[in-house]
């Protein structure tokens, strides 16, 4: 088999296609969620919106025959569930993190419900962007095999990084989300500009779950996201509430998602459950790592997850 | 509207006029019939306690409440302010007595958020060589890439009258601008200010509670008492118990406990090469060295954000230290409720509402906070009596006039006056404090308030109590102390008493030279 006789490469090119594949929807999401607690709102939910866009993406395509129109649906759908968990959380009272447990469950129980007719026929899927003709290599060739939403989650956070630094709108999030009453004070409409990130955030998650269902793993399945959207909420984290460091975490986090298959593929199957848990595990490691009692976090939006 | 953009308005001061203003929020009348008057080009102060309506009259003027009755005539015409963008079309701005700055944002991001016609898609190249121009011309310097919330208060403050002045405001309103600057800064910044306004581009309405700001840049008055017009004049013709008897309705009560003559005490409280650290991990407290004797209130002055916030909270138990010590009468004191029930260790923070109350908990458990575990309250070592909380609570709150409707009132209903007196009541009710610790206990608060407050840290000090009083405000700390010393990055700098203070020589050592 070719595959023993590049051997350890076998893995390494494993990991390094599972970052770009498996890091898309983490991507996507933690671009969604970065943008909802840049306005100092949490979205729990996006797990819940993941699992909405990733069976509206299936169901859509399979409907239409057009996987890109599977993906608009998606973005539609989250962006429905996301102005449901904005409106909630705009009213007096309500802490975004229940609002947010309930929008997972919410989400992921319509999701279920809708997605039951689509478990089993096949959708038309997206199409691959194949950067790997060059290479006679046929691990090399199908790593190479890049989903759409891939560059277009580049572009997403190379875009975002701008739209902060240098728009109104992107100067206005940021207002709001690290002192609301400054914002007001400077006129900007608090309710508004969140719903808007909110409604905008959770489009992009529900893009991420079109990867899940139309590229990889290419299927609707009730396990499809496994956790990925609240996996995100640590990865926004880690990456300080940088769109573009978003980027690197989220490849970092698919590569690790990757590492128990890798290794299946060139036959060690010892520990093959504790390699998949290794996304989980970096993510409780991020989250002991940057979270200390003594000091708050640097580039934490100011009104993140306080009432006002 | 007929009214050229900002940028292309002529720099002229802005005549300004309230006629007969009246706003009710249900049947309260917070502005009964108010008239005042600020020709262009001066500098007019607005005075009255604390709830005697002047927020709310400006509010009505930056368009934030619409007035019941009444016009506001601006440069001849009666004009409606229906938001503060309108109030900005017209050339009016406003400093709050909070910062507006957005922490996270440099200084120029700040100011360029601040423009209502801010382009979609900023040019920062353009707005940097803009901010530059304007840089020029502007009263003070402040690095425009600092983030705002890395600037000092003082910094902060100035960047606030940048605002307004990059916006091209003819008209300013300023809400007790300098109560967060040290004596000489808020000179600074108000002189600048003034010579503004003397250069005929500014008008100004200053909401102040000190006199001295008063005589120093004010050209008139206008009191306000309990919402109704209490008086008008010019400053030249008035003296500061007249202005005092405008403000309190002649009836002020001068009952200020005097401090008494006494021999310094034992030690009560000793800090040793004490040092924390502020929110983000750098130092911000380093080798503190500081002893407190029974009888005696040692003052600590500083510009905010120089350390004593993370001082006090060390002592409060609400920050670790990263070294040296706190002893309590000889004995080391770590802050936990057995150590500050064992040594009578009291404290009055700052924000009290935020450090020494659960808002949502009713006025009587508040108060019960010291108490609730032990008899006559607390009963059988886990049951609490609810009828001795409400009795126990009912009593101090009569006896420290704190004014709630009920003892079961949640205390973050109460004004911040009173939950300071709820917190005193506490604190020093049962008369068993032997070390208290206080930061800013007056800050924000009306005359007859501070009065009361300061009276009884001079009366717990007669009794024997070793007093520790962190203080932005000068005046407070030379009419309380029996040593003053000064804070800066962290450490103490200088030592005097109040009988020896120079202003001057406080203000260089707080500004850190």
């Amino acid at each position: 088999m070719i595959t023993e006789s590049i051997g350890g490469w076998g893995v390494v090119i494993g990991i390094l296609a599972g970052a770009v594949r498996g890091g898309t929807p983490f991507l996507l999401v933690s671009l969604g969620e970065c943008l909802t607690e840049k306005s100092g709102k949490i979205n729990l939910g996006l797990e819940g919106v993941l699992l909405i866009g990733a069976m509206s993406a299936y169901a859509v395509s399979y409907q239409t025959g057009s996987p890109w129109v599977g993906v608009a649906a998606a973005g539609i759908a989250g962006a429905i569930l996301g102005a449901i968990h904005a409106f909630l959380v705009s009213r007096p009272k309500v802490n975004d993190i229940a609002a947010g447990i309930a929008m997972l469950i919410f989400g992921s129980g319509c999701a279920f419900f809708l997605g039951k007719p689509y478990i089993q026929p096949s959708a038309p899927q997206l199409p691959a962007i194949a950067l790997g003709g060059w290479s006679s290599i046929p691990q090399v060739e199908a790593a190479l095999k890049i989903s759409p939403l891939f560059f277009f989650g580049v572009a997403a956070a190379f875009l975002l990084q701008a739209f902060f630094r240098s728009t109104r709108w992107g100067m206005q999030v940021r207002a709001v989300g690290d002192s609301p009453a400054a914002a007001q004070a400077l006129g900007i409409s608090v309710p508004r500009t969140r719903f808007a990130a909110i409604v905008t955030g959770s489009a992009l998650g529900g893009m991420g779950g079109a990867h899940l269902s139309l590229f990889y793993p290419g299927a609707w399945t009730e396990a499809i996201s496994s956790g990925q959207g609240l996996m995100a909420v640590a990865l926004v984290i880690f990456a300080r509430w940088n769109p573009v460091k978003c980027l690197w975490a989220s490849l970092l986090f698919g590569g690790a998602q990757a590492v128990g298959p890798s290794l299946q593929a060139v036959g060690i199957s010892t520990g093959y459950y504790l390699w998949n848990a290794s996304p989980y595990i970096l993510t409780l490691g991020v989250m002991i790592l940057t979270c200390s009692p003594k000091r708050t976090l640097i580039g934490a939006p100011g009104a993140l997850g306080s009432s006002s | 509207m007929l009214i050229p953009p900002p940028a292309e308005r002529p720099l002229q001061p802005l005549p300004l006029e309230l006629v007969k203003l009246t706003k009710r929020f249900g049947a309260f009348v917070a502005n009964d019939q108010i008239s005042l008057k600020v020709p262009p080009g001066t500098f007019h102060a607005l005075l009255g306690e604390n709830g005697a309506g002047k927020s709310t009259l400006v509010k009505c003027i930056m368009g934030y409440h619409q007035a019941d009755e009444g016009d506001l005539v601006i440069d001849g015409h009666s004009r409606e302010i229906r938001s503060p963008y309108d109030a900005y079309q017209f050339g009016i701005g406003m400093v709050y007595q909070h910062f507006t700055l957005v922490p996270a944002m440099t200084v120029a991001e700040n100011l360029v958020l601040s423009r209502p016609n801010t382009p979609g898609i900023i040019r920062w190249k353009e707005e940097r060589e803009h901010l530059r121009e304007f840089m020029k011309t502007a009263p003070f310097q402040v690095d425009l890439d600092t983030p705002a919330g890395q600037l000092a208060a003082g910094q902060k403050q100035k960047v606030e009258i940048l605002k307004q002045l990059y916006l091209n405001s003819r008209f300013l309103i300023l809400d007790e601008p300098t109560s967060v600057l040290t004596p000489a800064e808020a000179d600074e910044v108000l002189g600048l200010i003034r010579d503004k306004v003397k250069a005929g581009h500014l008008s100004v309405l200053l909401i102040t509670h000190k006199f001295r700001e008063v005589f120093a840049f004010c050209d008139e008055i206008t009191v306000l008492r309990r919402g109704k017009f209490a008086g008008a004049g010019k400053v030249a013709d008035l003296r500061a118990d007249d202005m005092a008897a405008m403000m309190m309705g002649g009836q002020r009560e001068a009952r200020v406990v005097r401090k008494l003559p006494r021999e310094r005490g034992p030690a009560a409280l000793e800090l040793k090469g004490l040092c924390a650290n502020q929110d983000n991990g750098l130092p911000a407290v380093n080798q503190v060295n500081l002893t407190i004797h029974e009888g005696e209130v040692v003052g600590i002055a500083g510009v905010s954000g120089n350390g004593q916030r993370e001082l006090v909270e060390v002592l409060a138990g609400q920050r670790p230290a990263t070294g040296g010590t706190v002893q309590v009468h000889g004995q080391a004191y770590s802050a936990t409720r057995a150590e500050a029930f064992q040594h009578k260790v009291f404290l009055l923070p700052e924000e009290p509402l935020r450090n020494a109350c659960v808002p949502g908990m009713t006025v009587a458990e508040n108060i019960a906070f010291r108490s609730f575990d032990r008899p006559p309250i607390g009963r059988a070592g886990c049951f609490v009596s609810r009828p001795a909380i409400r009795k126990f609570a009912q009593e101090l709150i009569t006896r420290f006039s704190v004014k709630t409707r009920s003892t079961e009132t949640p205390i973050g209903d109460l004004s911040g006056g009173n939950v300071q007196r709820a917190v005193l009541a506490r604190e020093l009710g049962p008369g068993t404090a032997q070390v208290l610790i206080t930061a800013n206990p007056c800050f924000g608060l009306d005359f007859a308030a501070v009065e009361s407050i300061h009276s009884q840290i001079t009366e717990a000090r007669n009794r024997g109590v070793a007093v520790l009083l962190v203080s932005e405000d000068l005046d407070e700390l030379l009419a309380l102390a029996d040593r003053l010393l000064v804070i800066s990055h962290g450490e103490l700098v200088y030592e005097t008493t109040p009988a020896q203070a120079e202003i001057n020589t406080i203000g260089h050592h707080m500004a850190g030279h």
